[in-house]
């Protein structure tokens, strides 16, 4: 019948392939674009000007992606905006993309939306996407060609109608010293199917104190053949299937493509939906992720990587610019001193002054920027209209729009200037420093899993700031600026952004200056210990007796969980036990209420029998006593009052024996009162039919063969096992 | 070459147990009227391997085995046998002949290893790596029975127990994880030091471990020495010296490093040369130091060579693998046996007798001085030397040793008979294994019963 169902569902599934081709040569492909990167990496600059919006070569960043989605074969794109979306969209409305033949622009705006989660459920409801689309956001460069990935994705959706996504991969080993890729970003684990390419696992955000990837054994059992790979890297490109808009919507709670979308669909074996990658080799696909990442693609932007998103071509929104030797772009209009070296790998934006004597080197310098004399910047990123004054000097620093650094001031490797900051002179801003017009936010969180909450804490105090960021605009506000001169020097305006705690010594990593000598030292020294500290344990466990330490070391976990389990069972059982000779609890309620427990805890009855015994006894030798024929008689009363919950779970002989070994144990251990007092409570116990007579001789039988230590109380009841015998005897 | 090759046939192996006895000795297991240890040797003859050592567990297996070679192999080959105690497990037998081993590298075999993939060419992939160990594997079998798919079959794919998890770069030619036995039924950990210093590794579940192995002679013994709860090569050696590939403890401490560096003083020029000529490995990569300086870490490398798909490579530990290997031998590997097909496509010895009307088919044996009576009919099978078998008998898959007599009307299927059985009149048996000595049988049986 099911069978049936399926095939007829398959058989309209194959009706509907049948007249697919039409369909898709008729459904244009259509694009979302997601213009907020729901991070705060970017910050101090993405208080006062959105990430897509910032000039990546003197091009804001959004230009290359749509640039390349028009290249690639995308008729509509969906321009979701959030943070700043005002200028996101007014930037738009100004440039050509809005009049483009055969490519349409529309923008989705949403001020209350804090994830990529929330944007793609709230695309779902506007009902825009009808087909197929690329999911990506405003910050990737990228000049793949779709055919292919496209053609392949389709395919494997008739195939299989679970194939719901494809996402480009390129390869990137990370270096193994600072467990990171060339842009910054994770080291990233993936397995992939060799021969489907489907994605098995994904592994980013990974955590370095786990030396090992788990690999599920139905993996291998499925798959004979996997690879694993620590050598590619997420272009954060998607083509996905109209489903994916719905996945969103079904589960609410998915935020983040990755470490929710992508490892819920991983791990959710119930609906099957799979993944799927695509490596490109020889195009270029980089999502700017961070200021590494920045500065990485700008160098590979300049060395053509990227073409034909280079700045000698026109593509949208660049100025004519020439090409030179040595990769050197000039565009018009540059004053430039007769003795001021212009170095290889360098962009001079439109109508830039460059003063005598002054070094540039593998640095792009924007629009309207008037350079001193003497100065020296290199691998630096200036943006537009910055003034820097003789004999300043910069290393590896970005400097956004309008930034005045007053002569023969400093910047160290790694520092952050945000809009018109003043930096006073002959001041040296420390490295990894952030300076910024704006106050940090007070609530700062480096944490990920915070940065949501964080970012709509952010938003929300953005316009509050934005008012601030307006009248400085203007003039500064006399106390702000007076109030942190001494921070940056003489004539200095700006706050230096405390770097939030932890973040510290992580600063370097997401930094645009290369990663010091030293640290890499330091780095590959912890590796060493790491990797020692690995084998050490393994050659610890492998010498204390056993052989494969991983297995084993596994089943002592397991061993212990399941001594813990009945620890817990039995403390859960006495709480009970006792909460119910408080409260007075009828006695089948308390037997329902166990029964619960060894169903949850997934006891058997003899294990309730002993904990149930257990608990009794303990609240005998709770009550008050004096002496141990009080006791005695304390523990008579218990019996008796709780026989029927004890009786319960006393099925067949082997958990009478049992109640007898727990005792046993307890007078040993940690009820040593009772020790005097066990032949006793035995024939108390065999008295009120709680254990038969069988039960106490095979108890006995067994104990025969046991060490003289063990029978203590075999000796103490001899007699009374004597009579037993006798009294059984007699029967026969 | 300045190898050494060391067999280890292994005892009275439990697993064989109906099968195996104080007289026939695991090595000596007929496969096509052959003992299996007659395959390795062969195979080893034919790479130009002469000097042997052949390791036995237990006196008495050692003398039945000694005797064999000696009488088969006289001037053939020159072969030590040694005799270890019984359980010591094949990293003891190794440390129990270790005063035998002098050459730079040690190759061993294991005796119940049925295959075509020459030695010589994992020999050659250890020389070429210039690696601490080099494992050869191959392909899972493909289970059971091809044709009759009964329940042999069916046991096969219920039980994943016996191969292993292989980890390899994406060259195919370094080991870097390995899993066997108890650790396949758990999720498999895969180290994160080594992935990301290999960049990508290829994680295969259906390739398993032949036991074939190349060791650097000065490697293992250091091992054996230090190691000395490990037993097996397989579970212990093997898996030790993949997981400390990158931290590589041997040839460090004490004095083996003195030595080594003594003895080796020209061997480690060569090397270097050789290095420098190739592409760097790996491993190279990573012992480096974080600006391309000298060496800081110590590595060592673990190879393997994969049998082609091609190849035959079936290792005789189990009844199953028994019944496998003999129908395999006689049907669709029979370059193997070294026996020459008739046009049938069977092998009969021209002093067996055949009554009138008895068919033997296609990929059957039948050997010296056997006698069939009339209507017989043997399917895909293997009958021993100096048979009796009565008329009207059916033999279809399975295994008849030698001096084995059997009544009128029997009906065997899928079963083994061990040499000197008896099987009277209109016995039927199914899946099963007919212990020798003497034993009559006049029952009918089925499926998985010993005798």
């Amino acid at each position: 019948m099911g069978a049936q169902k399926k095939r007829a569902a398959a058989a309209a599934a194959a009706a509907r392939v049948s007249e697919d081709p039409d369909d898709l040569a008729r459904q244009p492909l259509q694009a979302i674009l997601l213009a907020d990167s729901f991070t705060t990496k970017f910050r101090p600059i993405t208080l006062e000007r959105p990430k897509v919006l910032l000039p990546l070569v003197n091009v804001p960043m959004i230009n290359y992606t749509l640039a390349w989605l028009e290249a690639a074969g995308v008729a509509e794109v969906f321009v979701f905006c959030c943070a700043h979306s005002k200028q996101v969209i007014d930037y738009l409305e100004n440039s050509e993309w809005f009049s483009q033949p055969n490519f349409t622009v529309k923008t989705i705006e949403s001020h209350n939306i804090i994830s990529a989660g929330d944007a793609l459920r709230l695309i779902y409801e506007q009902n825009v996407i009808h087909g197929d689309f690329v999911l990506i956001s405003g910050d990737t460069v990228s000049n793949m060609s779709l055919t292919q990935a496209l053609q392949e994705h389709k395919e494997r959706k008739k195939k299989d109608n679970n194939a719901v996504m494809t996402m480009i991969i390129k390869k990137s080993k990370p270096s193994p010293i600072t467990r990171q890729s060339r842009l910054g970003t994770d080291e990233l684990f993936m397995a992939i199917d060799p021969n489907t390419k489907q994605l098995l696992y994904y592994e980013d955000k990974a955590d370095h104190s786990k030396g090992t990837i788990c690999l599920d054994k139905m993996l291998l059992a499925e798959n004979p053949s996997i690879s694993l790979h620590n050598d590619k890297q997420d272009c954060y490109i998607d083509i996905c299937s109209p489903e994916v808009l719905s996945l969103f919507t079904d589960n609410f709670d998915y935020q983040h493509l990755r470490r929710h979308f992508v490892k819920g669909l991983l791990l959710d074996d119930i609906m099957g939906y799979k993944i799927f990658t695509h490596e490109i080799h020889s195009s270029y696909a980089a999502r700017i992720d961070n200021y590494r990442s920045y500065d990485i693609v700008s160098k590979d932007i300049i060395q053509r990587w990227t073409y034909p998103y280079v700045p000698d071509v026109k593509f949208c929104g660049n100025r004519a610019t020439k090409l030179e030797r040595r990769g050197m772009y000039r565009a018009l209009e540059i004053e430039q001193s007769r003795s001021a070296q212009v170095g290889s790998f360098t962009v001079i934006g439109y109508g830039t002054k460059i003063g005598s004597n002054s070094k540039i080197s593998d640095s792009v310098i924007g629009e309207g920027c008037t350079i001193g004399s003497n100065v020296l910047i290199e691998g630096s990123y200036i943006w537009d209209n910055v003034i820097i004054e003789d004999g300043c000097e910069l290393r590896h620093v970005i400097v956004c729009d309008g930034v005045i650094m007053k002569a023969g001031a400093v910047l160290k490797p790694g520092v952050v200037l945000s809009f018109k900051v003043v930096i006073g002179e002959r001041f040296v801003v420390p490295a990894y420093s952030k300076v910024s017009l704006l106050q940090q936010p007070t609530v700062h969180d480096s944490d990920e899993e915070l940065e949501y909450a964080d970012n709509s804490s952010g938003t929300v105090e953005f316009s509050s700031i934005q008012g601030t960021a307006d009248q400085s605009n203007g003039e500064m506000t006399s106390e702000s600026s007076e109030a942190h001169k001494p921070k940056l020097g003489t004539g200095g305006v700006g706050y230096i952004w405390s770097i939030c705690e932890g973040g510290q010594e992580e600063e370097w990593r997401h930094s645009v200056a290369p990663i010091p000598e030293d640290k890499l030292t330091e780095l590959s020294e912890a590796m060493d210990d790491d990797q020692e500290l690995v084998t050490q344990d393994r050659t610890a466990l492998s010498t204390s007796g056993e052989l494969i330490s991983d297995s084993n070391a596994s089943e002592g976990d397991d061993n212990e969980d399941s001594k813990d389990d009945s620890v817990y069972f039995e403390k859960e059982v006495e709480a009970t036990f006792l909460r119910a000779v408080e409260e007075n609890v009828k006695v089948d309620h308390v037997i329902l209420e166990v029964n619960s427990l060894r169903l949850s805890y997934n006891m058997t009855s003899a294990d309730c029998a002993g904990a149930v015994f257990y608990s009794m006894m303990k609240l005998a030798i709770k009550t008050p006593h004096s002496s141990a024929s009080e006791l005695q008689q304390n523990t008579a009363n218990i019996i008796t009052t709780w026989q029927k919950l004890l009786k319960s779970y006393l099925l067949e002989i082997d958990e009478e024996i049992e109640i007898i070994l727990k005792f046993e144990e307890m007078c040993l251990e940690s009820a040593k009162e009772f020790s005097p007092l066990f032949a006793r409570i035995l024939h108390i116990l065999y008295d009120k039919d709680i254990l038969q007579e069988d039960a106490i001789l095979r108890w006995a039988d067994e104990k025969e063969g046991a060490d003289e230590s063990d029978k203590v109380f075999v000796r103490q009841s001899e007699k009374f096992i004597q009579w037993l015998r006798e009294a059984s005897e007699e029967e026969d | 070459m300045d190898f050494q090759v060391v067999v280890l046939a292994g005892g009275t192996s439990k697993k064989l147990v109906p099968l195996v006895s104080k007289e026939v000795p695991k090595a000596l297991l007929p496969v096509a009227n052959r003992p299996v240890l007659s395959y390795v040797l062969e195979q080893l003859e034919l790479s130009n391997i002469k000097d042997l050592i052949v390791v036995v567990e237990g006196a008495d297996a050692a003398l039945c085995v000694g005797g064999w070679i000696s009488a088969a192999y006289v001037d053939r080959l020159h072969v030590e046998v040694a005799t270890v105690p019984e359980d010591v497990g094949t990293a003891g037998a190794l440390r129990a002949i270790a005063h035998h081993l002098t050459a730079k590298d040690v190759l061993v075999v294991s005796g119940d290893l049925v295959s075509d993939v020459p030695p010589g060419a994992v020999t050659a992939a250890h020389r070429r790596h210039d690696a601490v160990v080099t494992a050869m594997i191959c392909s899972v079998p493909v289970s059971g029975l091809s044709e009759a798919g009964s329940s042999g079959a069916k046991d096969k794919t219920k039980k994943p127990g016996r191969y292993n998890i292989i980890g390899m770069d994406p060259t195919k030619q370094f080991l870097l994880h390995i899993a066997t036995g108890a650790e396949l039924e758990k999720d498999t950990r895969i180290r994160k030091s080594i992935l990301r210093a290999v960049g990508q590794m290829d994680i295969r579940a259906d390739l398993m471990d032949a036991h074939m192995y190349a060791f650097n002679r000065s490697v293992l013994q250091e091992v054996l020495d230090q190691k000395d709860k490990f037993q097996s090569l397989k579970q212990d050696v093997l898996p030790y010296l993949v997981r400390s590939q990158l931290k590589s403890e041997i040839l460090i401490n004490g004095a083996p490093q003195g030595q080594q560096a003594k003895e080796n003083g020209n061997d480690k020029v060569s090397y270097r040369i050789l290095a420098n000529a190739s592409t760097p490995s790996f491993h190279e990569l990573y012992a480096l130091g974080p600006n391309g300086s000298a060496p800081v870490r110590r590595t060592h490398k673990c190879c393997v060579y994969i049998a082609s798909n091609s190849k035959y490579c079936v290792r005789l530990n189990s009844i199953q693998a028994f019944m496998d290997i003999n129908r395999d031998v006689i049907g669709e590997a029979n370059h193997l046996s070294g026996y020459n097909f008739s046009a049938q496509n069977n092998i009969i010895h021209p002093s067996a007798e055949l009554g009138s009307k008895t068919t033997v088919g296609p990929h059957c044996m039948l050997g010296e001085g056997s006698q069939m009576g009339d209507k017989c009919s043997v399917k895909r099978s293997v009958i021993g030397r100096h048979c009796r078998i009565g008329s009207n008998v059916k033999v279809v898959n399975s295994v008849v040793m030698n001096h084995v007599t059997i009544g009128d009307g029997c009906s065997i299927q899928g079963s083994v008979i061990c040499s000197n059985a008896q099987l009277q009149e209109r016995v039927a048996l199914k899946d099963c294994q007919v212990l020798s000595l003497s034993t009559s049988v006049f029952l009918s049986l089925s499926s998985n019963e010993y005798l």
